[in-house]
C-alpha cells in the first residue's frame, strides 16, 4: 500500500484510572502525530522532473520522511524531516539544467537553510 | 481501556467438592504435579536448590510427554523472567520457580512483569540469601521482593503448596487483576520433607484454571501493539497509581479463588488460618511450616489451661491488615515470627512485624503490645521448646505489662 | 542457493511502513534506516524486541509508538531472551491450535552493542544455544550513546568516549574490540553476518537469508551516531562505506560456523586514517604523539582482513 493509514493520536494526560494497564499502547503508528519536522534547520528541495526515481532517497531515509505514491518518491515528510541532509549526500544523481527551487547545479536534492516561518505540512 | 476486557475465564457449572487422590510426595513435586495438571502453554526456569526438583520434575513431564508445555531451559533465572516476560506479552500462560540467589537474580524482572502488568506464577522455595552462602530455609528471599508488585501466597505444608500453586494461577489471570503471583513454600522443611499430599483429578485442575486469553498479545500481529514503552515524568507516576490500585483491589479475587477452591477441594483455603484464637491471652503470627510446629504446641499449653493461639496468614501480599487486627486486637500479648530481617529498620525488625505492628496502629489498636522474634535463619530449626518460650515470654508480657525488648531472637546462641 | 537473492527496490517501496516517522532517534542516526531496511527486506509479519537504548527509548515514547508491528521491550539485558519466549509461546499455541498452522511469523531482537557485546552477551549466547528460530540484530554504534557515549567492548581501540577520554597520558580507549561477530559465528549457528547500512542491497541480502535459515542468526550492523562519533548528520551512510572501504568493517557471512564469504571486497584498500579522519572521536589519534597508535591500528585491521580472506579461502 502506498498511502500511510491514517494514524490515530493518541490521547494525551489521561488521569490514572484511564491510562493504559501496564502502559500498552494499542494505537500501532501513533508516534506520526508527533511533528519532528520543528528539529530542522536546513530542508532538502526535490527537482521531481530531474529525478530518476532511483528510490536510494527513500531507502536511506532514518525518518521514513519521504512519501511514496504510486511507487514513486513523492516531494517530503516536512512534518518528520529532520533535516539530516542523508538523502542529499547519497542522491546519486546530478541535474543538467539548473534545480528548478535553487536554480544550482548538482544533486536532484539540495538543501536550502530553514527560514523559520515555512509551516510544517506534508509536501509541498 | 476496561471496555475491550473480555473475561478471563470461561467458568463452567458451580463445581462439587471433587474426591482427591492421596500420593506420598515432598513439597516441590507437589509442585510440578499442580503445574503438571496446569499444563502451561511456556514454563522457562533455571534450577537451584532447593526449588531443582520442580524443575527437574516438570521436564521430565515434558521428556515424557504428559504435557506438552513448550519448555525453556534457560541459562540464568533473570534469563528465565526475562524469557516468562516474553512468553505471557505472546499471550502465553506462564509459570516459573525458583530461590534465593535464583530470585534476587531475576529481581530487575520482577518488577518489569508486575509493571507491565502479565499474569505469571512463579513458585518459590523459600531460602537464605548469600552471604553467606546457605541453602537452607528462610525467607529472607521472598521477602526482599515484598514490593516488587507481587502477590505472594506462602504454604504451610506440601499440600497447600500445591494448593496455593493452582489457586495463584487463577488469581493472577483474573482479568480484573493480572498482576503476577509469587507461591512460596519453605526449603527443604516442605520443599524436601514428604508428606500426604492430596491431589485432584487432571480435569478437575484443567477446568477449574480454564482457558486464559489475554487481552493483548505480541503475536496478534492484525492488533500490534506496542508493550514496554516507556514513560517520562508525564506518565509513570499514573501507571504505578493504577498497578496500586490494582494490588489494592485484589483482596476480593483472592477470596473468590479461594472459595471456589474450597469447595471443590474440601480443605480450608482462608486468607489468614487463625487457631484457638477465639479466647486467646497470647499469640504467634507466623508464616509458612513453623506454623504447624507453633499449633502443636499451641495444643499443649491449651491442655496446661494458657489461652495460647496462632495466626498463620496464607496471604502476605496484599497484606491482609484488617483481618490480622481483627484476630489479636484483645490480644494480651502477641508475637510476630519473623524468618527474615529487614536490616535497618529500628532494632532490625522482621518484615511480617513491621506490617502487623503498621496494621495495628492505623486500625488504632495500639494497646496490644507486640514483639518480634527473628528466627530460623540459615535453615535453624524451630523446634517445639524454642516456640515454648515464646509463648513464656508472652505470659510475662501479660503478667507484668512490661514489653520489654521489642526484637528478640529464638533459636540463636547467645 | 539463497545466495541468488536479489534486491530491488521497485518491489518492496509500495510496502507499509513498520517503523514510522515521528521518533526522536537524532536526525542522521544509523540506527532507523537500518531497521527500516531490515523490516522492508522481510515479507512476513513479525515480532519485535528490543533493548533498552536509543532505540527503544526513541520509539516509544508513551503514549506515542513509532511501531506499526508487534514490539516489546522489556530490559537492557535481555532482548534476545524475551523474544525466545515469545517464539516459545508462538510455537506451543501453534502446538495447541490456539494460533492458525499457517501462520508464520518472524521474530526479531534489536539490541546496541552495550546490549550485545556487553550486558547482554551471555542471555544473546543462551538464546543461541537453544536454537530459538529468530534474527538477532546489534545496531553497532560502538559505545553506549544512550546514556552519554561511554565505552562498550566495542568500542574501537584509540576510540575517544566519555569513559575513554582521550587524555594527556592515555589517547582514548585502550583495548581492542571484542571479535563479536566471530564469537557469534562459533556457536556454530546457521547464519552470522556483518553489514552496514550504506549497502542496502547486501545488508537486505543478508536479512532475507537470515530469516530463511531453520535456527537463529545474527547481524551485526554498524550504524553511526553523529552525536558520538563527532560528524555531520549527512556523512552517516558516507561514513559506513568508509568503513567498508578501509577493511575496518569487513561486509561477510558465516554460515553454519564454518562457511565464510566476503561480500565486499574493496577494489583499493584504503589506509584506516581515512576512516578516522571524518569522525572527532578520533581527532587525537593524527597527533604526531600517537602516530605509533594508528600505526599498530592499522596493522590489526590488516592482519584481520588477511584471516578473514584465509578462513574464505579455507572454507571454499
Amino acid at each position: 500500500m502506498s498511502e500511510r493509514k491514517e494514524a490515530q493520536a493518541p490521547e494525551l494526560d489521561l488521569p490514572w484510572k484511564e491510562v493504559s494497564p501496564g502502559g500498552v499502547v494499542d494505537k500501532p503508528g501513533s508516534s506520526v502525530a508527533y511533528i519532528t519536522g520543528t528539529w530542522r534547520s536546513m530542508r532538502p528541495l526535490r527537482d521531481h522532473d530531474q529525478c530518476t526515481q532511483c528510490l536510494i532517497c527513500w531507502i536511506m531515509c532514518p525518518d521514513a520522511a519521504i512519501p511514496i505514491e504510486d511507487g514513486k518518491v513523492k516531494g517530503f515528510d516536512y512534518a518528520h524531516c529532520k533535516g539530516c541532509g542523508i538523502c542529499v549526500e547519497q542522491c546519486p544523481v546530478n541535474i543538467k539544467e539548473p534545480h528548478c527551487e535553487t536554480g544550482e547545479m548538482g544533486k536532484v536534492i539540495q538543501m536550502v537553510p530553514e527560514s523559520g516561518d515555512e509551516d510544517n505540512a506534508d509536501d509541498e | 481501556m476496561t471496555s475491550n476486557r473480555s473475561r478471563t475465564f470461561v467458568l463452567g457449572e458451580k463445581k462439587e467438592m471433587v474426591e482427591s487422590t492421596y500420593l506420598a510426595l515432598d513439597g516441590a513435586n507437589a509442585v510440578s504435579h499442580a503445574m503438571r495438571q496446569i499444563n502451561p502453554d511456556v514454563v522457562a526456569a533455571y534450577p537451584i536448590t532447593p526449588q531443582t526438583a520442580v524443575v527437574q520434575n516438570f521436564s521430565q513431564f515434558v521428556a515424557d510427554g504428559t504435557v506438552d508445555t513448550e519448555f525453556v531451559p534457560v541459562e540464568s533465572e533473570h534469563a528465565a523472567m526475562s524469557a516468562c516476560i516474553g512468553a505471557s506479552a505472546a499471550g502465553a500462560r506462564v509459570m516459573t520457580a525458583t530461590s534465593a540467589n535464583g530470585l534476587a537474580l531475576m529481581w530487575e524482572m520482577l518488577y518489569i512483569a508486575s509493571g507491565m502488568r502479565l499474569p505469571i506464577v512463579l513458585t518459590v522455595v523459600n531460602r537464605a540469601l548469600s552471604s553467606p552462602l546457605n541453602i537452607h530455609c528462610d525467607h529472607s528471599d521472598s521477602m526482599g521482593a515484598r514490593d516488587a508488585g507481587w502477590l505472594q501466597l506462602y504454604a504451610e505444608t506440601g499440600q497447600e503448596a500445591y494448593d496455593n500453586t493452582i489457586q495463584a494461577l487463577r488469581i493472577a489471570e483474573d482479568s480484573d487483576l493480572l498482576l503476577p503471583v509469587m507461591s512460596c513454600q519453605d526449603g527443604f522443611i516442605t520443599g524436601h520433607g514428604v508428606e500426604r499430599v492430596g491431589i485432584l483429578p487432571d480435569q478437575t485442575v484443567q477446568d477449574f484454571v480454564g482457558q486464559y486469553v489475554a487481552n493483548y498479545s505480541l503475536l496478534d500481529v492484525e492488533n500490534p501493539v506496542t508493550m514496554g514503552a516507556w514513560d517520562f515524568t508525564d506518565y509513570y507516576f499514573e501507571h504505578k497509581r493504577q498497578q496500586s490500585q490494582a494490588m489494592n483491589e485484589s483482596m476480593p479475587i483472592v477470596e473468590a479463588v479461594s472459595a471456589e477452591y474450597e469447595k471443590l477441594s474440601g480443605r480450608p483455603q482462608p486468607i489468614i488460618d487463625t487457631f484457638a484464637m477465639d479466647d486467646a491471652e497470647v499469640a504467634v503470627i507466623v508464616l509458612s511450616s513453623a506454623a504447624g510446629t507453633t499449633r502443636s504446641v499451641v495444643r499443649d499449653l491449651r491442655n496446661k489451661g494458657v489461652k495460647a493461639g496462632v495466626v498463620k496468614p496464607r496471604l502476605f501480599r496484599p497484606f491482609p491488615a484488617q483481618r490480622i487486627v481483627d484476630a489479636i486486637k484483645n490480644c494480651k500479648a502477641v508475637a510476630v515470627l519473623d524468618r527474615a530481617i529487614s536490616f535497618g529498620s529500628p532494632d532490625g525488625m522482621g518484615p511480617l512485624f513491621l506490617d502487623v505492628t503498621s496494621a495495628l496502629y492505623n486500625a488504632g489498636a495500639c494497646d496490644v503490645p507486640v514483639i518480634d522474634f527473628i528466627f530460623g535463619l540459615g535453615g535453624r530449626d524451630m523446634t517445639p521448646p524454642m516456640v515454648e518460650s515464646v509463648y513464656d515470654q508472652l505470659m510475662q508480657i501479660r503478667d507484668t505489662g512490661d514489653r520489654g525488648d521489642i526484637v528478640r531472637y529464638v533459636g540463636l546462641r547467645g | 542457493m539463497t545466495d541468488r537473492i536479489r534486491v530491488n527496490l521497485r518491489d518492496i517501496v509500495n510496502n507499509e511502513e513498520r517503523l514510522v516517522p515521528g521518533h526522536r532517534l537524532c536526525g542522521g542516526c544509523g540506527e532507523p534506516t537500518i531497521v527500516r531496511q531490515i523490516l522492508h527486506a522481510i515479507d512476513t509479519p513479525v515480532v519485535l524486541s528490543t533493548a533498552t537504548g536509543c532505540l527503544e527509548v526513541s520509539t516509544s515514547v508513551f503514549p506515542y509508538t513509532s511501531w506499526n508491528v508487534p514490539w516489546i521491550h522489556s530490559a537492557f539485558e535481555n532482548a534476545a531472551t524475551t523474544i525466545s519466549g515469545a517464539e516459545a509461546a508462538y510455537k506451543a499455541l501453534k502446538r495447541r491450535g490456539n494460533l492458525p498452522v499457517d501462520e508464520e511469523i518472524t521474530f526479531i531482537a534489536f539490541g546496541g552493542d552495550g546490549a550485545s557485546y556487553d550486558i547482554g552477551f551471555q542471555f544473546i549466547s543462551g538464546a543461541l544455544e537453544r536454537g530459538h528460530k529468530f534474527l538477532y540484530v546489534c545496531l553497532n554504534n560502538e559505545a553506549y550513546m544512550n546514556t552519554g557515549i561511554q565505552r562498550s567492548s566495542a568500542t574501537p581501540r584509540g576510540a575517544h568516549t566519555t569513559t575513554s577520554p582521550a587524555g594527556e597520558v592515555i589517547p582514548g580507549k585502550v583495548q581492542w574490540r571484542k571479535p563479536f561477530t566471530r564469537i557469534m559465528a562459533a556457536h556454530d549457528i546457521p547464519y552470522v553476518a556483518q553489514a552496514a547500512p550504506h549497502n542496502y542491497r547486501d545488508l537486505m541480502r543478508k536479512v532475507k537469508k537470515a530469516v530463511a535459515v531453520d535456527g537463529p542468526a545474527v547481524l551485526n550492523i554498524l550504524a553511526p551516531c553523529p552525536r558520538g562519533w563527532r560528524h555531520a548528520s549527512d556523512q552517516t551512510m558516507a561514513i559506513t562505506k568508509l568503513a567498508a572501504d578501509t577493511c575496518y568493517w569487513p561486509l561477510y557471512e558465516v554460515e553454519n560456523g564454518h562457511k565464510f564469504t566476503v561480500n565486499y571486497k574493496p577494489r583499493e584498500k584504503q589506509p584506516v586514517a581515512e576512516w578516522f579522519k571524518t569522525q572527532g572521536r578520533f581527532r587525537h589519534l593524527f597527533r604526531p604523539a600517537n602516530e605509533w597508535l594508528l600505526e599498530e591500528i592499522q596493522a590489526k585491521v590488516d592482519e584481520e582482513w588477511a584471516q578473514l580472506l584465509h578462513d574464505e579461502e579455507c572454507s571454499s
